[in-house]
Order: structure tokens, then sequence, then C-alpha cells
């Protein structure tokens, strides 16, 4: 029988086999969360657990912009009330034309038959801090899924959309920006009605047109505005104005670069545009179509 | 000359008192805390990685007292903070604490400004781990200033070593008898 001699130090399993065990597990979980996003619920409940450090961090900055903004000066406080004043008064202008507008619209969407266009409600939220994960473009907001915060809805600021929420977590969200790289919106050029795609480049001010053909009828000045048909942005909110435009005869597409309409950094203050209504089901006959195989398979 | 600088700041390295867990958790936690700080601009790209450098001090100085599931539920928490992969921090705090606890005895033998050194190369593998984690999720190289913060942790190196020993050293004079 084989007799081994008890060890002096108890040190558990060797360094390089506890390495194996956590890289592996993280592997797992990277892979599980890269490939099929298994990881929410847990992401989920360690968001929860942040949260309050995540509070007590912003402290600090929250007194002193309150310290800031207790002294600011009084020709401040009147220029600023009185452009107001005077945004005002244009806005309540166009606030009318407006309400006579989605009247006159609404009559005749009634007159062509055609769906009447929800208009989504809002909610305002603040910026909390910008994401710092460098291969992404995020930012974080007070606003979560207990405040009716929605996955895959719409943010926007006073000039035109940010992005999109990415994840809801119960007190905050996090909020995929359009300079993303891996954010797509479909757009529209205000000028002629063109429809195209807007894809983020990953760096702060600029977005790329792309699949536009090289005589594309696109000029610099053209401001993009959502076309609404993904369901997923409401139709009209500026996007982007184009910057650049590289027209190469070489290339099947033409380069052309964008500026977002809103500034992200800029502003605290975002308005949550809640999700638009789900879109039509299928007609009938197409539904009939995909499962009559199905059903004499079955039969057969 | 470089083995001789060593060997006396070997003999002239004070005696601190004995570590308590509780210590260790609460550096922890403020190294989090000051990680989830809400900073934009230049700053963001220069801020060091606290976690990743409070770990290390004690990975170096005391490899017995940090096991590596805090490290790896840390990792996690820094991941869901930041929104990135679930799991690319949790796997490059282990390599980083692996490596830590592998060269501790070596780098102990060093002067602070040849230890600085020795956590340069830790913080750029700890970083070059999410690195290949991102480009493997097809993710793109973010430019030389992903870099820098592992730069800034370096250089802070000297300053965490004096912070965190403040609490360790012995209130009573050693001459005293």
């Amino acid at each position: 029988m084989e007799y081994t001699p008890p060890p002096f130090f108890k040190r558990g399993p060797s360094l390089l086999a506890r390495l194996s065990f956590f890289a592996l597990l993280s592997l797992v979980l990277l892979y599980a969360d890269a490939r099929f996003h298994y990881m929410e619920g847990m992401r989920k409940a360690i968001g929860v657990v942040l949260y309050p450090l995540q509070r007590i961090v912003d402290v600090p900055g929250e007194v002193a912009s309150g310290i800031g903004s207790f002294f600011v000066s009084q020709s401040y406080l009147q220029r600023e009330n009185e452009r107001l004043a005077r945004e005002n008064f244009l806005n309540a202008g166009l606030l009318q034309t407006q309400q006579e507008l989605i009247a006159e619209n609404r009559h005749l969407r009634q007159l062509l038959d055609m769906k009447e266009r929800a208009g989504p409600t809002s909610a305002a939220a603040e910026i909390l801090y910008f994401g710092r994960d460098p291969f992404s473009r995020k930012v974080i907001i007070d606003r979560g899924s207990s405040h009716k915060v929605e996955e895959g809805a719409a943010v926007v600021d006073d000039t035109g959309l940010i992005g999109q929420v990415s994840r809801a977590f119960p007190w905050t969200a996090e909020i995929a920006l359009i300079t993303d790289r891996e954010q797509v919106v479909p757009v529209q050029v205000v000028r002629n009605g063109l429809r195209a795609a807007v894809f983020g480049t990953g760096y702060d001010g600029a977005l790329d047109l792309r699949f536009m053909p090289v005589n594309a009828d696109i000029e610099n000045g053209d401001v993009l505005v959502t076309s609404g048909i993904d369901g997923v942005y409401p139709a009209g909110l500026p996007v982007a104005v184009v910057s650049n435009i590289e027209r190469n005869a070489a290339y099947p597409f033409a380069r052309i670069t964008c500026t977002p309409a809103a500034g992200v950094n800029r502003h605290r203050q975002v308005l949550v545009l809640s999700r638009l209504a789900p879109l039509p089901e299928y007609p009938p006959a197409a539904q009939q179509k995909k499962a009559k195989p199905r059903k004499s398979r079955r039969d057969g | 000359m470089m083995r001789g600088s060593g060997f006396s700041n070997l003999s002239t390295e004070e005696i601190l008192l004995p570590v308590r867990p509780l210590y260790v958790a609460l550096t922890l936690v403020a190294a989090l805390l000051l990680n989830l700080m809400p900073l934009t601009g230049w700053v963001l790209v220069l801020r060091p990685d606290f976690v990743a450098l409070t770990l290390l001090y004690w990975g170096i100085n005391q490899p017995r007292k940090v096991g590596f599931l805090p490290v790896w539920l840390l990792g996690l928490a820094v991941d869901v903070a930041e929104g990135s992969l679930f799991g690319q921090h949790a796997l490059a705090y282990s390599v980083m604490m692996f490596s830590a606890i592998a060269l501790h005895r070596r780098v102990a033998m060093f002067g602070v400004r040849h230890q600085m050194l020795h956590v340069l190369a830790i913080l750029l593998l700890m970083q070059v781990v999410v690195l290949a984690v991102r480009a493997a999720a097809g993710g793109e190289y973010p430019g030389w200033r992903y870099f820098v913060p592992s730069v800034i942790g370096a250089l802070l190196w000297p300053v965490t070593r004096f912070l965190f020993r403040i609490p360790l050293r012995s209130r009573r004079d050693p001459d005293e008898v």
C-alpha cells in the first residue's frame, strides 16, 4: 500500500489549476454572452448590486454642480430667461401650426383609409455617465425598467436622435449611441425622400451613409431623418446632416460621411420615447402559403 | 550596482502590521467606486483601472490574501458596470492575478522604479487579454490610446504602495524598549 506523508502546508490546488478553472469559466460565460445572450439575467442581478455604489459615486458630482449652479451670476440668468422666453414664443407659434397639421393629417389619413400613426409617449432621463468600454459607444441613464424604459426604445435630445436603449436594468438603462459601430438607423433624405441606412463609425461626430450608388442624388448639407419603416424609431426624427461626399467611379458605392444632428456630448438630459405599436400581422395569404408545406408533410 | 540597490531596498523595508481580510475588501470596494466615477472626455481616456491596480498590489504583496473567486467576481462586476462582454474582465483579472502571484517573489526583490516596469508589463498583459477577447467577438482595435490606462496605472504604483501601507504601519516607535 502506498503511503504519502501529510503535506506540511495546505495550499489547495496549484496556481495554474486555479487559473485554468477560472479562465475556462470566463470563456464559457463569454461565449454564452456573445453568441446567445444568455447572461442578461445575471447581468441584471449584478447591476442591482452595483446600483447603490453608482449612486454613492454620483453624489460628489451632483453636489459640485449644485454649488456651481447656486453661484450663477444674475446677468447670466437674465440672459437665459430672455432667450427662453423668446424660444418659447417661437415654439408656441410652431405648436399651434403643428396642432393644425396633426388634425389635418388625421383627416387626410381617414379620407385615404390609412392606419392612424400612434405618437410615441416620452419620459425625461438624465445621463449618469459615459460607458467606459473603449470598443463601443454607450451612455448610462438614470431611468430603467421600473420607470417603464423598454429595451429597443429610441432616445432623443432636443435636436435629434441619440440612440437606442440596448439594456434596461431596474433603475438604470444602457443606451447604444448611433455612433456605435453596431448601430444602424434607417433614414430618409428630407429633400427627395430617398431611403438609406446610416451606420455608426465608432467615433464621436461621424456617421457613414453606406451602400448608396455613386450617382445617388445626395448633396452636402442634406438632412437625414428616420424613415420609420423599421418599427423601432418613430418617423421624422433628425439623425444626421451630410458633411462629405466622395464619388469615385472605381467603387460601386459613394463614400458619404455625416455628422449627427443630436449633441450627445453637450447635454445631460435626454428623452426616452416609448416603443411603437407592434407592426401589423402578416397578411393571411402569405401565412397560408408558409403553413401549407408543413401541413402536407404531416398528412403524408 | 542594481543588485546592490535591490538588497539595500530589502534591508530598509519597514516591518508592517499583518493585513486583515477586511482591509483588503475595503480597498477593493474603494477601487471599484473609483472605477465607477462618472467621467467624460480626456479624463476617461487617461483613467487607470483602479480595481486592477489594487488587485495587483495585493497579488504582489499578499498573494495568500486574495483568492481567485473574489477576483473573478470583481471582474464580472466591472463588466456589468462598463457594459462590455460578460466575462472579459473576469478572464483578464484572473490572468493578471496569476502572473502577479507567480512573479511576486521576484518583484519584491526590486526597488519601486523597477517594480513599476513589472506592473506595466502585467497591466499591459491584462489589456491584451481584453483586446484578444474583443477581437474574437468581432471588435476592432480602438487605437493606441487604449493602452494609456496601463501606463498611468504603472506610474501610480508608488502612490498605491504608499497609500496602502499607511494603515499597516506600526504605531509604536521601534526604538522604544
